[in-house]
């Protein structure tokens, strides 16, 4: 019987032979993961495991990206003691500083994550290597601190709904909207549990930096992995990075799906998710007159060179609309360089931007960029929960860079068309 | 294991942000985050809550982060265990590694109402109404993660059996 590319990548990892979607396996782990909020809890089990040292070092990434540079006296202290750990581990993939950039940016761009890898992470956005082909997925703090100890994990093996989008993107439709629409479209649980496997000619045509966000977003769906095969693109990425051996896998034709669905990605416009959570997706042009206090263009859904490169397209030579503030947070200090070295800087400057270093930051509500009670804000983040970011009374809408931007220049929710004509 | 106590039922989609804010993630003391346990859903509740209560929920309890300030802060609030239609995916884990006990049933979750009391066997998985004397059935769980609940959660499992 065929196999999908997330079992051949879970039976590569397992002793277990024969397993079936609903079995419990153990598994070995390639890469685990936390940042400063996860990072501390899995230490001090790890600590109570009496083990002196991590099983394997050089399998585990922290980084510290969510209240840093650190907001107040209480995470300073949280970061301080993830930094002494990581320090006295030897760690060699440990960042913090000038070197942290918002995590699920930084690893595939330090090629720590490659195709066919089992990763945890403990944070549930993990799943964004989905799109590097890799089996990713988030867990909690004790699954991290268990697989310091052990160098495996435990998991239910899941089934596999497969998604396929059709037909030829229209301009400024991007990932971000691909995803946001499949979520409209299948809920918040719509893939609890599952796999979801995304393919097509729509998917093929996207770069990398649009899968990412397609796959970082699949926990947005209930979902425990978002996985598109590696093609040539992924390749082109991986390859200047990889500094180890790696698998590509491809689902076989007859491998046993739970669904496939297809999309006819024809006429989606840019989509725009209203509150209080990331399926009440509409077109831009449905989205009516809402007024904006706030635009954040950042996080690890869409806070890449290309993300950004959108977002300068739209505002060179506008101003961002009086009371607004837009902050853009490049996701990682080489995304910031290169929007710098580019030109990019300048012109989110010249139009009354606020640039910010890299950080979660506004994303979760965190710091450099909170609501106020009754505010409006959009974002490209992927989480519009109530109180995502700040006070529980105000709001968030999320959308891809274009319609960020172009909403940042016009002050309330606007499709890009209305500002480059 | 029986778990009795009054009922606190909550809509679906009831996601991590809502159990515990991010503005409070500075801190893993369960002390601390077990006075902003569910804030953004009742204000109330970490007052009104006593040992032993039951949370009852719809579909997908736990959706979003895979925080474990979230079962961390459920658990130190004195709740005795979460039913729910569905839960979300990491939520689920993190309550078997960390010792919280779940029950998944439609049924029960449908049909129990704000302040009805509550009782759960955790051995057979049955629930009851004490209130309206309703019987429901949980989904059985997994034998693994019912070791990891004797265990006390996954850390102390792989303590006692050197390995997952
Ligand atoms: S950018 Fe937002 S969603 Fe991404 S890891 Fe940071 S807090 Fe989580």
């Amino acid at each position: 019987m065929g196999m999908t590319i997330a079992e051949k990548i879970l039976a590569a990892h397992t002793q277990t032979a024969g397993f079936q979607p609903g079995d419990i396996i153990k598994v070995d782990v390639d890469v685990a993961l936390a940042n400063d909020i996860t990072a501390p809890i899995a230490i001090q089990e790890f600590r109570k495991s009496g083990q002196a040292r991590i099983a394997h070092p050089d399998r585990v990434v922290f980084v510290l990206d969510h209240f840093t540079p650190t907001k107040d006296i209480a995470s300073a202290n949280q970061c301080k003691y993830v930094r002494d750990f990581a320090l006295e581990q030897e760690m060699e993939h440990f960042f913090d500083g000038g070197e942290a950039g918002v995590e699920h940016a930084l690893l595939p761009e330090k090629g720590l994550v490659l195709p066919g890898d089992l990763v945890i992470g403990a944070d549930s956005h993990t799943c964004t290597y989905g799109a590097l082909g890799a089996f990713a997925t988030g867990v909690g703090s004790t699954d991290l601190a268990a697989a310091m100890v052990t160098g495996q994990a435990w998991m239910k093996v899941p089934s596999t709904r497969k998604f396929v989008f059709k037909g030829v993107l229209g301009p400024w439709v991007g990932g971000k909207d691909l995803i946001l629409y499949l979520i409209g479209k299948i809920g918040v649980d719509g893939a609890l549990y599952r796999v979801m496997e995304m393919e097509g000619p729509a998917i093929s045509a996207l770069p990398l930096s649009d899968r990412l966000s397609m796959s970082n977003m699949a926990i947005e769906a209930g979902g425990k992995a978002g996985i598109i095969a590696a093609d040539a693109k992924t390749l082109d990425y991986v390859k200047p990075r990889a500094t180890r051996p790696y698998t590509v896998y491809q689902s076989d034709p007859d491998a046993v799906y739970e669904s496939v669905t297809t999309f006819d990605c024809t006429d989606i416009e840019p989509q725009v998710a209203f509150p209080h959570l990331p399926e009440n997706a509409r077109p831009v042009s449905q989205a009516g007159d809402v007024r904006l206090d706030q635009v954040v263009i950042g996080s690890c859904t869409n806070g890449r060179i290309e993300d950004l490169q959108v977002a300068a397209r739209i505002i060179r030579g506008q101003k961002v609309a009086k009371g607004l503030r837009c902050l853009i947070l490049p996701a990682t200090p080489s995304v910031f360089r290169q929007a710098s070295r580019e030109g990019l800087i300048d012109i989110f400057l010249d139009a009354g931007a606020i640039v910010g270093p890299p950080t979660c930051g506004p994303c979760l509500g965190g710091h450099m960029g909170i609501l106020a009670k009754g505010e409006k804000g959009l974002a490209t983040t992927n989480r519009n929960f109530v109180g995502r970011m700040g006070d529980p009374a105000s709001e968030v809408y999320l959308c891809g860079p274009a319609v960020a931007a172009a909403s940042a220049v016009t002050g309330r929710i606007s499709a890009p068309q209305e500002v480059v004509k | 294991m029986i778990f009795k106590g009054k009922a606190y039922t909550f809509g679906s989609d009831v996601d991590t942000d809502a159990i515990i804010p991010a503005r409070y993630l500075s801190t893993s003391d369960p002390d601390v985050l077990k006075l902003h346990c569910m804030e953004d859903a009742d204000p109330e509740f970490p007052n009104k809550v006593k040992p032993g209560d039951i949370i009852v929920a719809g579909k997908n309890f736990g959706c979003g982060s895979s925080r474990e300030h979230a079962p961390i802060a459920i658990k130190a609030a004195g709740v005795g265990c979460v039913i729910a239609s569905s839960f979300a995916r990491i939520f689920f884990r993190n309550s078997f590694n960390m010792g919280l006990p779940i029950f998944e049933s439609d049924e029960a979750s449908g049909a129990i109402r704000g302040g009805d009391m509550v009782e759960v066997d955790a051995d057979s998985g049955v629930i009851r109404n004490l209130t309206t004397g309703a019987r429901f059935q949980a989904k059985p769980i997994p034998s693994f993660m019912q070791e990891l609940i004797a265990d006390g959660g996954l850390m102390e499992h792989i303590r006692k059996r050197g390995s997952i």
